[in-house]
């Protein structure tokens, strides 16, 4: 779930990071009061999306008046197909040099890790790419408990030294501590600025919470302003999706309806422990191009099963579908391949044609195995992998064009 | 649409026992028997979601409950 930038920096207040000053303005009388009470201001559109300097939303004044004018050239700007929800008018600071920090996870490592630059305020992938040697990756524990140091490993690691790497620590360091508080999936400020008297100064700051965490930090989102019925996606659902979550709501049993949206021809039917992401990546690095991500688990019924299948058939572009999971043990294998299966047929299409593979070995699987043979539906259990499930679905895609 | 994987059938005469209709219908994980005034009924709708849990067979009478494997046909 995305914070927009004056939530990040009112979460950032809280472990003393450095902030400039600044006021949130709804309205251009607003922008003209902040400006005259802080001077010369950066107003800055807020919107849940990069991109905000290109897209015009932006903007520098020296005056109170001209910061009015700006916020009313501002606030309509879209920025990526995104309102503004307001503008947030920030001390214009002189700056001697710029740096990224980011604090993310990463899946491989299975740890958290500080990523930091000396170049910052620019694309980070930009920097790593043609200087690789300006940015550092430290890893660090969810179990053990941190320290500085690790926050000093990173900062030095690109070859900061004396006073500057002293300043810079502790800062790097409450943004871990803060990663790890709030269950976040991202922590980043780029640029955080040295200024031209030597203080350092968040200048602009990120901020995902894994979204079932938001139980949990219910407090500090009801004191951010931030409504239970905000979703933060990147986007709105589509149609699509939203039809998904209705299968999945309308009834109670297991899970089968969590559904995004892509552009591909190859239907998904994917999940179990973690099978979904993976299955999503074997699919496309085989070549394959998948119509959505899915995720189906927890036992859902032959009905729940059904229906998902049918909407995914329904999709515009899809010829087949991928019946693939990880292997199930409370899932039957039986009870999803009755459910595929009917989703076929009720779309008046023939099983042994549109299912292109069905993987999914597990609880039952004989009897899921039976079924499938009987609707002529190609199957396979553990012994083929994932990815060489997957590869055997994009290659059905491949020969039928 | 008619159930495609799962039948289940009730002997004539179980099928008329109130008793036995209410606890079929008591039994049943997925609604497949519903208990009426003539006994029990079947409800199409639900026979594919059956479980294979056999517990209507050990709630009734040896042999008057019959669930059948379409599938395996």
């Amino acid at each position: 779930m995305r914070f927009y930038e004056y939530e990040s920096k009112a979460l950032f207040e809280r472990r003393g990071l450095p902030l400039g000053r600044s006021r949130l303005a709804h309205d251009a009388d607003g922008a003209r009061a902040a400006a005259a009470e802080i001077g010369a201001v950066v107003l800055k559109s807020q919107v849940l999306s990069g991109g905000r300097m290109k897209a015009g939303a932006v903007k520098f004044a020296d005056t109170p008046d001209e910061a009015a004018s700006h916020f009313e050239t501002i606030l309509p700007i879209e920025v990526n197909g995104q309102k503004a929800r307001s503008v947030l008018v920030e001390e214009k600071t002189p700056i001697a040099q710029e740096y990224f920090v980011s604090v993310t996870w990463d899946g491989r490592a299975k740890k958290p890790v500080v990523l930091f630059s000396d170049m910052g305020g620019i694309d980070i992938e930009e920097v790593a790419e043609k200087h690789p040697e300006h940015v550092s990756k430290t890893h660090f524990s969810t179990i053990l408990p941190i320290t500085p140091r690790i926050a000093k490993e990173a900062v030095g690691a690109v070859g900061v030294t004396g006073g500057e790497l002293n300043r810079l620590t502790p800062i790097v360091f409450e943004l871990m501590q803060l990663f790890l508080d709030f269950d976040l999936t991202l922590a980043e400020i780029n640029p955080l600025a040295r200024l031209e008297d030597g203080r350092f100064i968040v200048l602009d700051g990120h901020v995902d919470m894994e979204a079932e965490a938001r139980g949990k930090h219910k407090a500090l989102l009801e004191e951010l302003g931030i409504g239970e019925d905000e979703t933060r996606q990147a986007r709105p659902p589509t149609s699509f999706e939203i039809a998904g979550r209705k299968v999945n709501e309308a009834d109670h049993r297991g899970v089968a309806g969590n559904v995004v949206e892509f552009d591909g021809d190859l239907g998904l039917v994917i999940g179990a422990g973690g099978g979904s992401l993976t299955l999503f990546d074997a699919v496309r690095n085989q070549g394959g191009r998948p119509a959505n991500y899915c995720e189906i688990g927890g036992n859902p019924s032959v009905k729940k099963a059904c229906e998902l299948t049918k909407l995914i058939l329904a999709k515009p572009g899809v010829e087949k579908i991928a019946v693939m999971m990880n292997v199930v043990s409370n899932t039957r294998v039986d009870i999803v391949a009755r459910g595929v299966i009917k989703g076929c047929i009720e779309s008046g299409r023939d099983p042994a044609e549109v299912i292109a593979i069905f993987r999914i070995p597990g609880a039952w699987e004989d009897e899921g195995f039976k079924i499938l043979a009987k609707y002529g539906v190609e199957y396979c259990d553990r012994s083929v992998s994932m990815y060489d499930a997957a590869g055997r679905a994009v290659a059905k895609m491949g020969a039928q064009s | 649409m008619p159930a495609l994987f799962i039948d289940v059938r009730v002997a004539d005469d179980a099928s008329k026992d109130g008793a036995l209709a209410k606890k079929l219908e008591e039994v049943c994980p997925v609604g497949i028997f519903v208990a009426t005034d003539a006994g029990v009924e079947i409800s199409e709708e639900n026979l594919d979601e059956c479980t294979l849990c056999d517990l209507c067979l050990e709630a009734a009478p040896k042999g008057t409950v019959q669930v059948i494997k379409r599938y395996e046909e």
